[in-house]
This record gives structure tokens, sequence and C-alpha cells, in this order.
């Protein structure tokens, strides 16, 4: 397989204060195309910032991150919010759906980025809940669905423009045991049948058995377990 | 457009603050459009003045008369084509709040010879010049308070009592003139001067000011100069002035009015800032993880600040619009102000304060919002 993401010399230091904290440390890390990638670790060790990097949120101090073509460490703000827009599904622990909006147009808004119009918008929406098993709670608003099922929304969301990358952080955090199941699965299935890469982090090794290979992630640097 | 059902339902997330904002916004704008329209109304002479046309005064106050018998003597003035005159009568219809119109005694032949403005026909004309108790009105004014040709209406006098003690004076409607000019006031009654001497318990002989048309080539100055220097050491002396400044004088009797209402006016629209400000700085607050994944899932910096900026200009236009709009229908209808309407610059106005405020009041949590961290606001919440 191909990488379609590739980190090189990666590091990421904060600054707490006038202390500058070491969250990564010269990363080296390539995620093929169609791969399944659960990161754990301890808090603080630097799980979500690599997911930050990866998803063009955050930038590194040193070294390059490059997903796809687009190498992510030189790309100016909008030029990041526009790749994002087109290339990549976020999945958050809480949801982060909107809560005055239906389900459908929740899932419908990276389309609002796009040229397509309202009925072509709400068609691929439509598609997406289908997928995540949703479609008859498309008029729902948030307040009126389980856990589980807001997550679905969030993952309906995140592949509605049909991004190659998706990335979940503690996706399954806010969820009991067998609603967890349920999602993974959903991930699973997405991995699968759907071709997508996926990168996610988990403080939960049940969650992790899922992917295809789990990176543990400690003091910066990062280990890798294949799974079995 | 695409992003108007989002701005649409941000806007009504917290709906009963939303709703006291939008009430509060719908005071201020009627409010506005009350307070302009009063203001458009006392100043609207001094923009509608003929310059050809000068008001004598007396010099010392307004309120002071002056002789009739100085009309043929201003007449032979060099340079004086035509002379009128009137009083102010300060009379009420029914209630004393309805005191909403003027009403001034003239001579109905001159004094329509000397404002070619207003439209009455030649029969109503001539009808009411041959009944000593005979009046016109303007056909604003006849809408609003219902009055037709024909009718028999009675004013109480609150400086003019009759000669046997009674306030009440009676008239016979005898014609109502308009005008074309849209910017012009119909809004006012005038009668008979000869009726009006004759039954007057006080102040017999005397006139409140003089108009007069200067002809053409005459310099207006040199007329007016000629005129004063004519009475100049008489128990009465003149002050002769444009009729826009004779205007302004008369609007200034009642205060500083464009002052008055543009403190006012400064003083509600400062508070509907802060109302609406705070209204975008809480909802902004609220919903910084909301805001955060937008950016994430590609929302650009100024987009995002477009979005908080347009729910901030539709709150004001949804307020300011429904309080304007009936403003303006209550105007309309003339049964608040007779006569008064909202003009047309109000509304411009209006609409200018409208989006400008809404822009100033969302800019701040614009900028909040456009400026936040994705990294930071999420991890708020995680």
């Amino acid at each position: 397989m191909s990488a379609l993401a590739t980190l090189r010399g990666v590091s990421k230091t904060y600054m707490k204060g006038k202390e500058s904290v070491d969250v990564l440390h010269e990363l080296d890390l390539d995620i093929p195309e169609g791969d399944f990638i659960a990161i754990m670790g301890p808090s603080g060790s630097g799980k979500t910032t690599l997911l930050n990097l990866l998803g063009g949120l955050d930038r590194p101090t040193v070294g390059t991150v490059t997903v796809g073509d687009a190498e992510l460490s030189s790309m100016s703000n909008n030029q990041l919010s526009r790749w994002r827009s087109n290339n990549v599904g976020f999945i958050f622990q809480f949801y982060n759906l909107l809560p005055v909006l239906s389900a459908q147009k929740n899932v419908e808004l990276p389309l609002l980025l796009t040229s397509f119009g309202g009925a072509e918008r709400a068609k691929r929406a439509q598609i997406a809940l289908d997928i995540v098993g949703l479609a008859d709670r498309a008029s729902h608003h948030p307040r009126e669905l389980s856990g589980g099922q807001e997550q679905r929304v969030a993952i309906a969301r995140a592949i509605v423009s049909d991004p190659s990358l998706l990335l979940c952080d503690e996706p399954t955090g806010d969820l009991d045991r067998e609603t967890a199941d349920e999602i993974l699965k959903l991930l699973q299935t997405l991995n699968k049948e759907h071709g997508k890469t996926i990168v996610m982090v988990t403080h939960d090794a049940q969650a992790a058995e899922y992917a295809n290979r789990t990176l543990h992630c400690d003091k910066g640097t990062l280990e890798t377990r294949e799974a079995a | 457009m695409k992003y108007f059902g989002l701005i649409w339902r941000n806007v009504w997330r917290k709906k009963i603050r939303t709703s006291l904002t939008i009430l509060s916004i719908f005071i201020a704008f009627l409010l506005f459009a009350f307070l302009s329209a009063v203001g458009k109304a006392f100043t609207a002479g001094e923009d509608l003045a003929d310059a050809e046309r000068l008001i004598v005064l007396e010099k010392v106050s307004i309120i002071n008369s002056l002789p009739e018998a100085y009309k043929n003597r201003i007449a032979a003035i060099p340079g004086v084509e035509a002379v009128a005159h009137a009083n102010w009568f300060g009379g009420y219809y029914q209630e004393p709040r309805n005191q909403q119109f003027a009403q001034f005694p003239v001579r109905p032949y001159e004094y329509f010879a000397l404002y070619p403005e207003f439209e009455m026909p030649e029969e109503q004309l001539e009808a009411w010049a041959n009944n000593r108790q005979g009046a016109v009105v303007g056909s604003q004014m006849a809408e609003a308070l219902g009055w037709e040709v024909g009718d028999r209406v009675p004013l109480t006098a609150t400086i003019f009592p009759k000669t046997d003690g009674s306030m009440t004076w009676e008239f016979d409607i005898e014609g109502i003139f308009s005008t074309d000019d849209p910017r012009f006031p119909v809004n006012f009654m005038l009668f008979q001067y000869d009726y009006f001497d004759e039954a007057r318990a006080h102040s017999q002989g005397s006139v409140g000011w003089y108009i007069l048309r200067v002809e053409d080539g005459a310099d207006p100055v040199t007329v007016a100069n000629a005129i004063d220097a004519q009475f100049q050491n008489s128990r009465y002396e003149t002050d002769t002035a444009t009729e826009a400044a004779f205007n302004a004088a008369f609007a200034a009797q009642f205060g500083n009015i464009a002052l008055i209402v543009s403190l006012i006016l400064g003083a509600v629209f400062f508070t509907l800032l802060l109302v609406s400000g705070n209204t975008m700085s809480q909802s902004v607050r609220e919903r910084i993880a909301e805001l955060a994944v937008l950016k994430t899932v590609g929302f650009e910096d100024r987009t995002v600040l477009g979005i908080v900026l347009s729910e901030s200009v539709l709150i004001m236009l949804l307020g300011g619009l429904l309080g304007l709009g009936t403003g303006w229908l209550l105007l309309q209808s003339g049964s608040m102000l007779p006569g008064v309407v909202l003009p047309t610059s109000s509304i411009f106005t209006a609409l200018g304060f409208m989006l400008g405020a809404g822009l100033i009041a969302g800019l701040f949590p614009a900028l909040k919002a456009m400026r936040l961290s994705i990294i930071e606001a999420l991890a708020v919440r995680a």
C-alpha cells in the first residue's frame, strides 16, 4: 500500500508560560492508504497533537506533514481550511453537532463549502445518513438522539464530502460498551468497504483492537504494535 | 444565501433572548420613525421655502403682532408684487391633545395668490370667500379627521376668546386644498380673517405676520431693507426675512427640535448597540466549540466572520424593519399625528442605521469567532 500520509522529522513544541514543552519529538510515520490505525498512550503523550497535525489543524515546529499531494506544514490557514473541507473528516469524542440543526442539516454542513445546490446537498447527506444507518432520523435534532446516534450523525458528517482520511479523537469515549462496539464496527466498515483511511486516538484497548495496528505514543515518540 | 439557513437557526437558538433583543430594536426604530417625522414636520418649512417670498415680523418677537394698516404701506414699497397676512390661531378640535394642526386666519384670494403650490377647485375658493365662517383644510388633515366639504366643525380657542366670551369658534368647511409636491405638508386649516377679526375679543386690527412676493428682477434683500426702514422708529418696528428664516425661527419657538431629536435618538441607539452587542457576545461565547467545528470542517476565517456579522445584522433588520414599518403605518393612518408623515430620507437613514448598528454590534464577537483557535476551543470541551 502506498502511504497516504507521511510525517518526517516532526517535532512539536508548545510554550506553557515561559516554559517550552516538547510534545512530539522527531517523529517519522507512514500511514498507508486504506489503513486503520489506533493511537494509544497516556494523557499528554501527544496523541491528539499528532491527530491535529495530520488534520491540518496545527503545524509542526519542525519537520513536514504530507497527506496525499499536500504538504500541510507550508500551507496558509485558508489553504488548510479548503484542504480540510475536501480531504479529511473529523470525528470527536463529544460529537460536536450543532444543536440548532437537524441531523440532515448537520451532515450537510461540509457541503455548504462546495458548489452543490440544496437538492444535491440533501441527496448526499441522505446517502451518508443511510451508510451510518440513520436515514430515518434525518429530521431529528441532536437533543432527540441518543449518544450513539449523535456519533453516527457525526460520522455521516465526516464522510459526506467523501474524504480519503478520517481522524477520530476518542470516538467512543462518551459511549457505553455496546454502543461503542457498534460505532467501532461502523468505522471498520468504512475502512474495509469504503476504503477510508482511519486514524483513531483512544484510551480504550478494546477499541484499539478494531484497528489494523496500534501505535503507542509516549513522551513524543511512537512504538508500533500490529493487531492480532 | 446558502448560509442563510444556518444564520437563521443561530439567530433563534435562544428564542426569548433574541425576541427581547428584537423588541428593544423594534421600540428604538418605532421611536426613530416618530421622532424623525415630527422633527421633519418642524423643519419642513425651511426646505420648502420660496426664495421670492419674504415674511415681515414684529422686530422684537414673533409672538408680537403688527397693525393691519401696514399692508397698504408694504404693498406700496417698490419691488413688492403682492402682500397677504396671517395670524396664529392656536385652537383645537374636540380634545386639547388634538392640537396637532395649525389654523391661520387669512384673506382667501390674497393668500392663495401667494401660495400657488396649493391647489383647490376655483368654485371652492369662491365659496369660501363668500362665507364669512367658511374655512378650507389641507387634504392630509381632512383625511385624518374625516372632514368633508359641507361639514360644520367647532374649534376651541386657546388664545382668542370671542366677544361674547365663548371660546368656541364654528366653521363651515368649504374646500379642501392639496399639492402635487409630496414634500409639502398640507395639514393645516385656513379661515376668514374678517370673521376672526370681528369676532375676537382683543387685538382687533392686528396681524401675526405679512407674507409678500417680490417682483421679478427685484432684489429681495433691498426690498426687505426698504420695508424695515419704512417702519423704523415706529411703535411696531419690523424685521423682514426670507421665508426660510421665518420657518426656522417659528420652529425654534419649540426649542431646537433637531438637537432634541438627535440627542434622544443618540441615547436610544447607543443603548441599542450595548444590548445587541451583548446579545451577540453571549451568543458567540455559548458556541465556541460549534464555531471551532465549523472551522474544522473547512469554513474559512472570513466565512465565520461573515456568518456572525450576518446574524447581528439580521437581528437588527428584523427589529428595525418591524419598528420602522409599524411607525410608518401608524403615521400613514394619521391616527396619532395627523398630517405628519415619515420622510423618505428618514427611511433610508433608518436602513443605514440598521446595517451600521448591526455591523458594529457584531464586529467584536465576529472578530473573536474569526480568530478562534480550533485546538484551544476544542480542548476546552474535551
